[in-house]
C-alpha cells in the first residue's frame, strides 16, 4: 500500500506539492492523466505513473488511465477528447510545455470541456531548471481561463480536488498555476475520501466542437459568458480570504500563491497592523471584494512574483472606482519583475513602505572564495564520450546547437559542445538556419526523448530543402534529466506496461535522411570516424549515438549482480598531459597537491572510456568492484 | 525558546540531503508540529550544490530569512559556509569535515580552500561543529549512511522540537528490514560525536 493512496480520511501525511496535486486528483476521481516531463512539474505525473505501476504489478487497474505523451501540445489534445467523452483529465507540463499545447489551450478554451479538465503549469521564477521564467498567469487572461494558484502543498490538494468541480460546472478547463517553491515545498496534508473514477465515458455528438468560423464566433461570445459566471463564483471563492495581522486599519496588502506565506510571516515578525488579501483564484478576480477591500484602504501593497499582473488589474480597479489608495508594487520600483521572492526581499521592501526595524541581520557572504559546484554530465555519461569524439572529428569553428537535456551540460569546459539553445526541438532547426547562413560545419545534439517531441519537424525540413549539417541524436533509452521517464523508444510506458519501441533510426531512414550512422559512443574511435563521415557528406546526415543513461547502466548492473569495475592511474605511465581533464573533463579525476593525476574511486562509475583516451595507456582496472 | 525551528540541510547533489529533509519533515508530522520543507530538484542534482530548508513550528513559508538558522547541517565543508549566509552567531554549524573537490577545481583553475581557513571563517560567524561523518558511517556499515550520521547529529542538539526516537522511528520505516540494524548505528553514532564534542567543549 502507498502512502499517498491511503483512504484514510482525516489522516495526516507529509507531500511535496507536486504530490499533493495528484492526491487531490485521486480525491476527485480522475480519469485520464497525461503529460510530458519537465521540471518542476514532474513529481506530479511521476507519482500517477508509480501508483499505476504499482498496480500494473499486482495484476490490478489503478483506476485511471496515465501516459507520458509524446509533447504537451499530444497531451493536452488527449485529455480534452477525454474530456469530450465527459471523464475527468489532468494535464501537467512545466510553463515552456505551455507554449507548445497553446495552440490546442487557446481554442480549446473556446469549445469548453465536459469531464473536469485541470491543467497545471509549473513555472519556475528564477529559471532553477528552465530556459526562461516566464509568467503563464498571462495565459489565463490571454485564453480566458479560469485560474487556481495555491501557497502551500494543502491548498494544491483542495484547489486540485475542487479544480475539477469548477471546471466541470464552468465548463471550461482550468489552469492550476504553480510555481517551483510550491511544486518543490513538502507541507502536511489532510486526506479526504477518495473518488471511484468513472473510467469510460461517452462521446455525444456536437456539431458546435468542430472549430470553424461560424462555430468559433459563437463559442468566443459563450466563452465570455462563461467568465462572468467564473468571476460571480471567484467572490465566493474560499479561496479568496481576507486575513487580519494586528490590528489593521487602512492598510492592505494583496498577494497570492507562494508569496503569500512570505507576507504572511514578515507581516507578523515587522508587526504591522495590516489586512492581506489572499487571492487564491486569480482569474478572474472577484471584482466586487477587490473594489470594497480597495475602498476600506489608504495604502495598498501588491506582492506577486513576475509580472505585475494583480498590479494592473488593481490599478485598473482603483482607477474606475475613483480612488485615491497609495499602490506600491512594481511599477513604484519596490519590487522586481525578476527571480522568486524571499522573506529577506519581501521583508526589505515592507519594512522601507512602513518605515519600521528590517529584524533580518544583513546576509553575511564568506570572505573566502570559494570553487562554484554547477551540476556537470555523470561520470561514465555517454554524452560525455560523443562530444569528446565530436571535438576530434570536427574542424575549428564548427557550430554546436543543442537542445534540452542533461547534454545541455555540455555547454561547461572543456566539452564546450553547445553554442545556440532556444527550446525543445531548436537544435536541428537552427541547424537548418546556420547551413542557409554560413559555410561553417555544424553538428547539433538532441536526445531521443526530445527527438519524439519536437525534433522530427526540424528533420523533415532538412531532408526536403537538402541543408547541409549533422545532426546527432544521443539516444540514451530515457528521458534522463527529469528522473528516468519512458518515451516512444523504450519497450515499457509510464503506467509500467509493454509498449511499442519506436527505432530513432526507422524514423530517420523513413524522413529519407541518406546518410546514417548508427554508433556507440563508448567507442570512441569508431565515434569519431563516423562524425568524420557525416561531415563531409553533402546534405542533410544524422548520427545516432546509442548507448544507456549511465545510471540506468548502473541500476542494472547491480540488480544482476554485474561487477563495476574501478580505474585507476600507474602514476609511473602517467605523462600529466592532462587529457583526461583538460579535454574528456571526467569529474571523477582530480590533481592532488603535488599536481599527480587520481581517479576518485567513490565516484568512478566504471565506465572505461578514459582507458580509450589516455595516450600513455596509464589507466588500468582495479580487481576489487566498488 | 522561539516558536520556530530553522534548518538548512546543504551538500552535493547524491548525498542524500532530500532525504534528510524528508525525514525530518515526516517526523515532525508524527510529532503534530507544523513543518514546511523545500528542496532542490532536476537540473540541480546533478553533482551541483544542494541546499534543502526544514522549518518546524508557527511557519507558513518553507524558505528561511537570512540569518535564521538553528542549525547548518551540511555534507561537506565548502558547502556549509557557501550558505552561511543563514547563519547568526548562535547558529550551529555541523559539518563533514571531508571534502568534495568540484569538478570547476581541476578544469577551471580555481582553488579548493584550506581546510583550516574554511573552518575558520566558519567559526568566526558560527558555532561550529566537525564531524568526521563518513568515517561514521563506514563503522556503521556502509558509506550511503552518512546522512544518518548527519541526522543524528542533529537530534543531539537538541533543537528538534521533538525527541529523536521520533527521528529514528521515521528514519527506521523508511528502509528494508536488513538495513535497519546499520542506520541505527550510523545514527546513534551522529548523536555520540556531537555529545563527545560537547563535552569537550565544556
Amino acid at each position: 500500500m502507498m502512502e499517498i493512496t491511503k483512504d484514510m480520511v482525516g489522516e495526516r501525511i507529509l507531500l511535496l506539492g507536486n504530490e499533493a496535486i495528484t492526491r487531490g486528483a485521486l480525491e476527485a476521481g480522475i480519469d485520464v492523466v497525461t503529460t510530458y516531463p519537465g521540471t518542476p512539474s514532474s513529481e506530479i505525473a511521476d507519482t500517477f505513473s508509480k501508483i499505476a505501476k504499482h498496480a500494473t504489478k499486482q495484476d490490478r487497474d489503478p483506476g485511471f488511465y496515465f501516459e507520458y505523451s509524446t509533447n504537451e501540445k499530444v497531451a493536452l489534445e488527449i485529455a480534452a477528447a477525454t474530456s469530450f467523452a465527459g471523464l475527468r483529465a489532468l494535464t501537467c507540463m512545466k510553463h515552456v510545455g505551455l507554449n507548445v499545447a497553446s495552440d490546442a489551450f487557446m481554442t480549446y478554451l473556446y469549445l469548453g470541456c465536459k469531464g473536469g479538465h485541470v491543467i497545471v503549469s509549473a513555472d519556475d521564477p528564477y529559471c532553477h531548471s528552465s530556459q526562461n521564467e516566464q509568467d503563464n498567469r498571462y495565459f489565463a487572461l490571454f485564453g480566458n481561463a479560469p485560474m487556481l494558484e495555491p501557497a502551500t502543498p494543502q491548498e494544491a490538494k483542495e484547489m486540485t480536488r475542487l479544480g475539477f468541480e469548477l471546471s466541470e460546472k464552468l465548463q471550461i478547463p482550468l489552469l492550476l498555476r504553480t510555481t517551483t517553491r510550491l511544486n518543490h515545498a513538502r507541507g502536511p496534508i489532510t486526506l479526504e475520501k477518495l473518488q471511484k473514477p468513472r473510467r469510460k465515458g461517452h462521446f455525444e455528438r456536437d456539431s458546435s466542437l468542430v472549430a470553424m468560423p461560424n462555430t468559433a464566433r459563437v463559442k468566443h461570445s459563450a466563452l465570455l459568458k462563461k467568465m462572468k459566471q467564473a468571476e460571480k463564483i471567484s467572490e465566493k471563492s474560499p479561496f479568496n480570504t481576507i486575513i487580519h495581522i494586528g490590528k489593521p486599519k487602512n492598510i492592505g496588502i494583496v498577494t497570492s500563491g507562494v508569496s503569500f506565506n512570505y507576507v504572511r510571516e514578515t507581516a507578523e515578525v515587522l508587526k504591522l497592523d495590516v489586512k492581506i488579501l489572499k487571492i487564491g483564484m486569480t482569474h478572474p478576480l472577484p471584482r466586487m471584494m477587490c473594489e470594497n477591500f480597495i475602498k476600506s484602504l489608504n495604502t495598498l501593497v501588491i506582492v506577486e512574483e513576475l509580472e505585475p499582473i494583480l498590479e494592473q488589474q488593481f490599478k485598473a480597479i482603483a482607477h474606475d472606482i475613483q480612488s485615491d489608495v497609495k499602490i506600491y508594487g512594481k511599477s513604484t520600483g519596490h519590487f522586481s519583475r525578476l527571480y522568486e521572492y524571499t522573506p529577506d526581499i519581501v521583508a526589505e521592501v515592507l519594512s522601507k513602505i512602513f518605515k519600521v526595524k528590517n529584524p533580518f541581520p544583513k546576509p553575511v557572504q564568506p570572505k573566502l572564495e570559494l570553487p562554484s559546484r554547477p551540476p556537470t554530465l555523470c561520470p561514465g555519461c555517454p554524452h560525455r564520450a560523443t562530444y569528446y569524439a565530436v571535438k576530434k572529428a570536427a574542424p575549428k569553428g564548427t557550430i554546436y546547437p543543442t537542445d534540452i537535456g542533461c547534454y545541455t551540460l555540455g555547454k561547461a569546459p572543456p566539452l564546450e559542445t553547445a553554442d545556440l539553445l532556444l527550446c525543445m526541438g531548436s537544435n536541428a532547426s537552427t541547424a537548418c538556419g546556420f547551413a542557409i547562413a554560413t559555410n561553417q560545419k555544424i553538428v547539433s545534439f538532441m536526445g531521443d526523448s526530445t527527438f519524439f517531441h519536437s525534433g522530427i519537424p526540424p528533420i523533415v525540413d532538412a531532408v526536403h530543402h537538402n541543408h547541409n549539417c549533422t545532426i546527432t541524436v544521443l539516444d540514451n533509452r530515457t528521458t534522463a534529466m527529469t528522473g528516468h521517464q519512458p518515451h516512444p523508444g523504450t519497450e515499457y510506458n509510464g503506467m509500467g506496461r509493454p509498449a511499442r519501441l519506436i527505432k530513432v533510426e526507422d524514423v530517420i531512414k523513413g524522413l529519407g535522411i541518406l546518410h546514417v550512422e548508427i554508433v556507440d559512443p563508448n567507442n570512441i574511435k569508431e565515434t569519431t570516424s563516423a562524425f568524420k563521415r557525416s561531415l563531409e557528406f553533402k546534405g542533410p546526415s544524422v548520427v545516432i549515438s546509442k548507448s544507456p543513461c549511465i545510471l540506468l547502466e548502473l541500476q542494472r548492473k547491480k540488480k544482476s549482480g554485474e561487477e563495476i569495475p574501478v580505474y585507476s592511474i600507474d602514476q609511473e605511465k602517467c605523462k600529466q598531459c592532462k587529457t583526461c581533464i583538460s579535454q574528456f573533463g571526467c569529474p571523477a579525476f582530480y590533481f592532488a597537491e603535488d599536481e599527480s593525476i587520481h581517479i576518485d574511486g567513490t565516484q568512478c562509475n566504471g565506465c572505461g572510456n578514459c582507458v580509450q583516451i589516455c595516450p600513455f595507456e596509464a589507466i588500468y582496472t582495479k580487481e576489487e568492484s566498488k | 525558546m522561539s516558536d520556530k525551528t530553522n534548518i538548512v540541510l546543504t551538500g552535493v547533489g547524491g548525498q542524500g540531503i532530500i532525504t534528510a529533509a524528508n525525514i525530518l519533515g515526516k517526523a515532525s508530522v508524527n510529532a503534530k508540529i507544523n513543518v514546511f520543507t523545500s528542496e532542490a530538484h532536476g537540473m540541480a542534482q546533478r553533482g551541483g550544490t544542494v541546499i534543502c530548508t526544514v522549518r518546524m513550528g508557527n511557519v507558513s513559508s518553507p524558505l528561511i530569512p537570512s540569518g535564521s538558522a538553528d542549525v547548518i547541517l551540511s555534507m561537506e565543508p565548502i558547502e556549509a559556509l557557501r550558505y552561511i549566509t543563514y547563519a547568526n552567531k548562535k547558529t550551529k554549524v555541523i559539518t563533514d569535515i571531508n571534502p568534495i573537490i568540484p569538478f570547476t577545481v581541476a578544469v577551471g583553475g580555481c582553488a579548493y580552500p584550506n581546510l583550516e581557513d574554511v573552518f575558520k571563517e566558519i567559526r568566526s560567524l558560527a558555532e561550529l561543529y566537525k564531524i568526521d561523518a563518513l568515517k561514521l558511517a563506514k563503522e556503521s556499515g556502509h558509506i550511503i549512511t552518512k546522512n544518518i550520521v548527519m541526522l543524528g547529529a542533529l537530534a543531539a542538539t537538541d533543537i528538534l522540537p521533538f525527541k529523536s526516537d521520533i527521528l529514528l522511528d521515521i528514519i527506521l520505516d523508511n528502509v528494508p528490514e536488513r538495513y535497519k540494524d546499520i542506520n541505527k548505528k550510523a545514527f546513534n553514532s551522529g548523536i555520540r560525536a556531537i555529545k563527545n564534542l560537547k563535552d569537550f567543549l565544556s
